[in-house]
Order: structure tokens, then C-alpha cells, then sequence
């Protein structure tokens, strides 16, 4: 029972480069992490300048120095939000047998938000396709059932929303994840 | 299945001894509550765990044996604790282990009776989760999973999945009563053992909150019977001039639903379950922030003389506010906006409400000397709380713009009347009538004469309509405005009311008493070792604590819909732009 360790780099819908990373704690608890690329300097740059020149032009028109302020306030203010509630570093996939499935999204700036599903509400882990915009694109998904009626599906909780990776990086989870689930549905729970 | 032992985090560095929890046998589950230290009469342990039971409603058991020694598992003291497992048969048999100073920890579950010989025990693989006890102990789930109990027979709530450690460790509280300093035959160790947590303030609130609540109790019942004996008492008047004032005035609104609130705090009851518990503390919180924000608003009002200024400024914007209606009058009654009215209309209706508006100013002057007194006395309410304070400017609002409201009326009956008018003479107009007995249009033979008077009718109506039309259509614009002010100042009223700040406050620095579930995190491993999790609590989201403790508002929301409000508005019906409860329909 080794703790393997496996990082490899995909792309998402849109071309970008995404790092996944799989850790085998114990034959019945895998971690799956999918990295995106973090906020570029370019474009941070190119946002404040926009913003500042066109502060600047209303500046020069109505003579408020009002404006400047309120622009460097706006940039703070937005950049901060952005990190805080917008931009998503990492989505990490916990799967631990007989206990259940967790989900972790870790924001640019520190925040994590984190969803539990118990093992008992989990029907399957399945690879399904959307229609986005005018893309179709596939995504992992959990189907969920009520405890007290288990050949229906109740909610469909998708994962990987904001990495979106492509369908070779879900292949990779999506059979990890079915040797986990497989030896949960062999051993039944008393 | 995987076994789950779910182990304490204050128990990991305490002596060897046993391991007493409950065995969940649905999920595969050990919940280890404390460790019973060496030594230990076997009889007096089992009768310890006999009256937790009891009390719990839950099946307590010795689950195993917890050995932290120097090295690895010495000789003498395997044997020892193998014979512990037939003193305590429980199956399975847990065997958890730890070096002391290292984070080597190794655990076995042993099997007696599913294998098919009896003397071979099977072993199966184990996963440690470790919890915060205390944090476990004091936390609310939201939502609530246990299953409602049918019979009164049946008291143990089963609870599924995680929900049923929670409810293990919430009900075992009989089991943290004595610890291993005590004196007690049983020496056990839980997270009580790092020092017996109470605080003399909570304490003493207990103990006073019985008396203080009767007190308080009984003077808010005197309170209320004496106002309600103020308003029965004169019978000689009317009653109804009275009790529509009341209805009509929001201060009285909010003042019942405040002394409402505070009887609900303070009455005699116990709280039956956590969210009741938390409602009476949201109250209790919203009503002394809203008195210490009313205190602060008096204090701000009365020094400099802010009082004297605003009376001062009152009579003059009143004044200036019936000039500019008058303007608009005469406005009204020229050439508006480039149309051309009826004269005749014209004038009469103008001078009509330009009598109104000389009535008014000459009413707001009489009261002018008594203006700064009034104001004075009526400002001191104001400590009563913000909302108060609110609801009686949102009063004087509508006391001052009385006359904008009854031009509204008397604007948009004259119109009602004219457009119904005008809907029937088109019917005979087209030769049909209106059938009250079906509800429908149906076809009618009129006399010539009936015609005549109809058709002449009709076309007077139709050119008097833009006339009453445009009256209407600014008076009513004129008191949606003023509806608009009051409407903001309700919706900050109701906001001030219907936000749980206790709840709010809990989440900021309790976060783990209000758990939207749990998360768990893999701690460092080793090969060999078992998997260690740790379990923390995963607090509600502040948009779900916003919703389930959001305090009832006496609900003054308007019950239209925009369309609705567009047709009630082009037919000319009155609009009332909230609605008290108990109010009548007019």
C-alpha cells in the first residue's frame, strides 16, 4: 500500500493548460487534483491600464479628481473579488471507499469551499455530454439517489466545472474512480 | 465494507487502557467516545456503560483496547490485552496502537464469528478518522437528518450516515461527567480532561434566567392588558375611528410586533429544540441592537439643538412643497406640455384643489407654534428602539402628504367614473349591454331616444377624457413617489427586524455550531500504516444562515404583480400599497 504519486499535463475545451495530479493513499482512497493556470501578469496589466486610461479621459473631460480615486478603488476593490470569488487554482476529487466522495475547490486567494457526498447517496460517477454555448463538450459527473429509493436518480452534481478538462483527462478519473466504486458495489453494506 | 474508527483527537496521547463508544453496525463504524484507564474492575465498567445506555438510548460497549507504549507492542502487555477480549466480547474486536512521541499508529479489527472456525479470528481493513470531540459535541446539522420518531414507543431517532456520530456524541453526554482525576472507580479520559470547561457568567445567566423571565413576563402581560384596556375603555366613541388609526399607523405596527417578540423571549417555556432556541436569541439580540441603535439616534438628535433646527425647517419646506403644487396647477390648467385641455374642466377642477391646497397651508400654520413641542415629546420615542423611530417618520411622511393623497382620490374615482362610464356607452354605443346575471356581453335593443342620450353621452365623455386623464396621471405619479419614500423607509424597517444577528455573529466566531456537513483531510502516511483521515466540520455558508434564521416580518409586501398593478392603475382603481394583516378589503 504505497502512496503513488502521478502528475500529468492536459488541456481544457478551451485549449488551456491544465496539471493533473493523482495520489493513491490506500486501495480505497484516491485523490485526483486538477490545476489550472494562475492569473497572468499580462492580462492583469492590460485590465488596470484600460481601466486607468479611461479614468483618465473622464478626468480630463469633467475636471473631478473624484474619478481617479474612485478608479483605483474600483481596480482594488475588483481584484480582490476576482480572486476571492472568481478565480478557481484547484479542483481536488477525494474518493474514499464506503465513506464517500468530497469535492474541494481552492480559490486564487486561499479560500477553499468544500461539498461532501456520502457513500450511501452515490449511485455512479459517470462521463456525460453537454451542449455549451455552441461547444459539446463532455464532463464527469456524480449521480445521486435518495437512500430510500435507489434505482432513481436524483440530482446530477457535475465536477470539474470551472477546470473543464477534456475527455482524455476524465477517461483517467473516470476509471479510477469506477475501481473504487466497483469494489464498493461488490461489498455490499450489511 | 472498510471498518471506520472514529477516534477522538483528545485521546491520542493519553495512557493505555479500553476503548468505550457505540458500533454502528449499518455503516461499518466504531465511534470511540473516551478510554477507560488501568486499573479497572471489569464489573464496575459494564455497569458505568449499563447507566449510559440508559440514559442515551444508544448501545454502549467496550469496542476494543488503546496501547501507547515506548516501542512496538511489548510481550506481556499483547497477552494482556488479548485476554481483555474475552472479558469484553464485542465483535469486532478493535486493537488500536500507537509509539509514543512518533505518529506510527497501527490498528486491527478482529472477527470472531464470521469466519467458519471458531478459534481463527479474521482480520478486515480499518481506517482512522479522528474528530474533534468537543467541536462534534456542540454542533447543530443543518438540515436535520434524523427521522422523525412515528410511535412514542420508539424513542432512539435513527439517524443515517454521518449524522448518526454526531447524534452518538451529542447524546453521550452522561459518559463526560467523570474523568480521570475524579474519584470515581472508572477512570476515563475524554475531551473533558484537559480541563473541565464552564464559565461562572453562562452559569449564573442560567441560574437568573429563571426568575428574570417570569419577572419580565409578567410586566410585559400588565403592559399589554393596559394598552388594550386603553383602547377598549372609551365606548362612548366609535370604536372604528380608533382601531383604524391604529391599523393605518405603522408605529403601532411594529410596536405590537415588538412586544410581541419580547413576549416570546421571555415567556416560561424552555426552548423545545435548537431552532426554536435560536429564534428566541435572534429576537433577543435584534431588539436590544435596535434599542442601543435608537438610544444613539436620540443622543445625536437632542444635542446641539438638532431637535429646534428641524422644526424650524418643517413649516418652510411645507410651504414650499404646496408652492410647487401650485405651480404645477397652474401649469395644469395653461397649456401643458403643448396639449390642449377643456377649459371649462380645466378651471373648475384647478380651482378646486388650488381651494385644497390654501385649506392645507392654512392647517399647517395653525399648528405652527406646537410644531417643536410635538416633535420634541414624539422624538423621545425613538429610545424605544431604530424601527420605531423608522415607522413614525414613515407616519409623519404620510401625515404631511395627506393632501397629495386625497388629490390622488379624488383624481382617480373622477377618472373611474369616467372610464367605466365610457366602457358602457361604447357597448350601447355598439348596441350591446352588459348582462350582470351571466357575466358577459350580450346583444340589446335600445329606443331611439336611449340611443340619442347614450350616443351624446358618450362623445361628451370621450372629449372630457384627456382633461381627467392628465389630472390623474399626475397626481397619481405624485403618490407613487411619495409611496416609494415610504416604501424604502419600510424595507430598511424590515430589514432592521428580519436580520438574525446572533446567528450571524455564531457563524463568525463559532463557525462549528452551525455545520452544513463535514470534510476530511488525509494526514501524512506511511506504507503499512492504515489510513488516517481527520474529520472537521464544514460550516453553513452565510447565505444558508440568512435564510433559515431569518426572523419573521410582519409582512407589509404589496401583493401585486406588476401587470396587475398596470391594469389596475389604466382602469383607475385605488391602489393600496400594503395591506396589514386583519385589514379588510375595501
Amino acid at each position: 500500500m504505497e502512496d503513488a504519486e502521478d502528475e500529468r499535463s492536459f488541456s481544457d475545451i478551451r485549449g488551456g493548460r491544465l496539471s493533473l495530479r493523482c495520489r493513491d493513499y490506500s486501495p480505497y482512497c484516491r485523490e485526483f487534483g486538477l490545476s489550472s493556470a494562475r492569473l497572468s501578469l499580462r492580462t492583469l496589466t492590460a485590465v488596470t491600464c484600460a481601466v486607468w486610461l479611461t479614468a483618465y479621459g473622464l478626468f480630463t473631460l469633467c475636471e473631478n479628481s473624484m474619478v481617479l480615486s474612485s478608479a483605483i478603488f474600483i481596480t482594488l476593490l475588483g481584484l480582490l473579488g476576482y480572486l476571492h470569488f472568481v478565480k478557481i487554482d484547484q479542483e481536488t476529487l477525494l474518493i474514499i471507499d464506503s465513506l464517500g466522495i468530497q469535492m474541494t475547490s481552492s480559490y486564487a486567494s486561499g479560500k477553499e469551499s468544500t461539498t461532501f457526498i456520502e457513500m450511501d447517496k452515490v449511485k455512479d460517477v459517470i462521463i456525460n455530454e453537454a451542449i455549451y454555448m455552441q461547444k459539446v463538450i463532455y464532463y464527469l459527473c456524480i449521480l445521486l439517489k435518495d437512500p430510500m429509493e435507489p434505482h432513481e436518480v436524483s440530482q446530477v452534481v457535475p465536477v470539474f466545472q470551472s477546470a473543464k478538462p477534456r475527455l482524455d483527462c476524465l477517461i483517467e478519473v473516470y476509471r479510477s474512480c469506477q475501481e473504487i466504486l466497483a469494489h464498493q458495489k461488490a461489498t455490499p453494506s450489511p | 465494507m472498510v471498518l471506520k474508527a472514529f477516534f477522538p483527537t483528545c485521546c491520542a496521547s493519553v495512557d493505555s487502557g479500553l476503548l468505550v463508544g457505540r458500533w454502528v453496525p449499518e455503516q461499518s463504524a466504531a465511534v470511540v467516545l473516551a478510554v477507560v484507564h488501568f486499573p479497572f474492575i471489569p464489573i464496575q465498567v459494564k455497569e458505568l456503560l449499563a447507566q449510559v445506555q440508559q440514559a442515551s438510548q444508544l448501545g454502549m460497549a467496550v469496542l476494543g483496547t488503546w496501547c501507547h507504549c515506548q516501542q512496538e507492542l511489548e510481550e506481556s502487555l499483547g497477552h494482556f490485552l488479548e485476554g481483555l477480549g474475552t472479558i469484553f466480547s464485542h465483535d469486532p474486536w478493535l486493537q488500536l496502537c500507537r509509539e509514543k512521541g512518533t505518529r506510527c499508529w497501527s490498528c486491527k479489527a478482529i472477527y470472531h464469528q464470521v469466519s467458519s472456525s471458531p478459534d481463527t479470528p479474521s482480520e478486515d481493513q480499518v481506517m482512522l478518522i479522528f474528530y474533534d470531540q468537543r467541536k462534534v459535541l456542540l454542533s447543530w446539522l443543518h438540515p436535520p437528518m434524523t427521522v422523525p420518531n412515528c410511535q412514542a414507543g420508539d424513542v432512539t431517532a435513527s439517524a443515517r450516515g454521518l449524522a448518526a456520530i454526531f447524534d452518538t456524541v451529542s447524546r453521550s453526554k452522561m459518559l463526560f461527567h467523570s474523568d480521570r482525576f475524579d474519584e470515581s472507580p472508572v477512570r476515563l479520559s475524554h475531551w473533558q480532561s484537559e480541563g473541565v470547561e464552564a464559565s461562572i457568567l453562562v452559569e449564573l445567566a442560567k441560574w437568573a434566567s429563571g426568575p428574570v423571565c417570569l419577572l419580565v413576563a409578567s410586566m410585559l402581560s400588565i403592559i399589554s392588558a393596559a394598552v388594550s384596556a386603553l383602547c377598549v375603555l372609551p365606548r362612548l366613541w366609535n370604536l372604528w375611528p380608533l382601531s383604524f388609526i391604529r391599523s393605518k399607523l405603522s408605529a403601532c405596527e411594529q410596536l405590537r410586533h415588538r412586544l410581541e417578540q419580547l413576549s416570546l423571549v421571555f415567556s416560561t417555556q424552555k426552548a423545545q429544540s435548537p431552532t426554536q432556541l435560536m429564534r428566541k436569541a435572534n429576537m433577543l439580540v435584534s431588539v436590544l441592537v435596535d434599542v442601543a441603535l435608537g438610544l444613539l439616534l436620540l443622543s445625536w438628535l437632542y444635542s446641539n439643538d438638532r431637535i429646534g433646527q428641524l422644526a424650524n425647517a418643517l413649516i418652510p419646506g411645507a410651504d414650499r412643497v404646496a408652492e410647487e403644487l401650485q405651480h404645477l396647477l397652474q401649469w395644469l390648467m395653461g397649456a401643458p406640455a403643448g396639449l390642449k385641455m377643456n377649459r371649462a374642466l380645466d378651471q373648475v377642477l384647478g380651482r378646486f384643489f388650488l381651494y385644497h391646497i390654501h385649506l392645507w397651508i392654512s392647517y399647517i400654520h395653525l399648528m405652527s407654534p406646537f410644531i417643536e413641542h410635538i416633535l420634541w415629546h414624539v422624538g423621545l420615542s425613538a429610545c424605544l428602539g431604530l424601527t420605531i423611530a423608522l415607522s413614525i417618520l414613515s407616519d409623519i411622511i404620510a401625515l404631511l402628504t395627506f393632501h397629495i393623497y386625497c388629490f390622488y382620490v379624488y383624481g382617480a374615482r373622477l377618472y373611474c367614473l369616467k372610464i367605466y362610464g365610457l366602457s358602457s356607452l361604447w357597448r350601447l354605443f355598439r348596441g350591446k349591454k352588459w348582462n350582470v346575471l351571466r357575466q358577459r356581453v350580450d346583444s340589446c335593443s335600445y329606443d331611439l331616444d336611449q340611443l340619442f342620450i347614450g350616443t351624446l353621452l358618450f362623445t361628451i365623455l370621450i372629449f372630457l377624457l384627456p382633461t381627467t386623464a392628465l389630472y390623474y396621471l399626475v397626481f397619481t405619479l405624485l403618490r407613487l413617489l411619495v409611496v416609494t419614500v415610504q416604501g424604502l423607509i419600510h424595507l430598511l424597517m424590515d430589514f432592521i427586524n428580519s436580520l438574525p444577528l446572533y446567528s450571524l455573529g455564531l457563524r463568525l466566531c463559532r463557525p462549528y455550531r452551525l455545520a452544513a456537513g463535514v470534510k476530511f483531510r488525509v494526514l501524512e502516511q506511511e506504507a503499512g500504516r492504515p489510513l488516517r483521515l481527520l474529520m472537521q466540520i464544514n460550516p453553513l455558508p452565510y447565505s444558508l444562515v440568512l435564510c433559515t434564521y431569518r426572523l419573521p416580518s410582519y409582512g407589509c409586501h404589496p401583493k401585486h404583480s406588476w401587470s396587475s398593478l398596470c391594469c389596475k392603475l389604466f382602469l383607475g382603481e385605488l391602489i393600496y400599497p400594503w395591506r396589514q394583516r386583519g385589514d379588510k378589503q375595501d
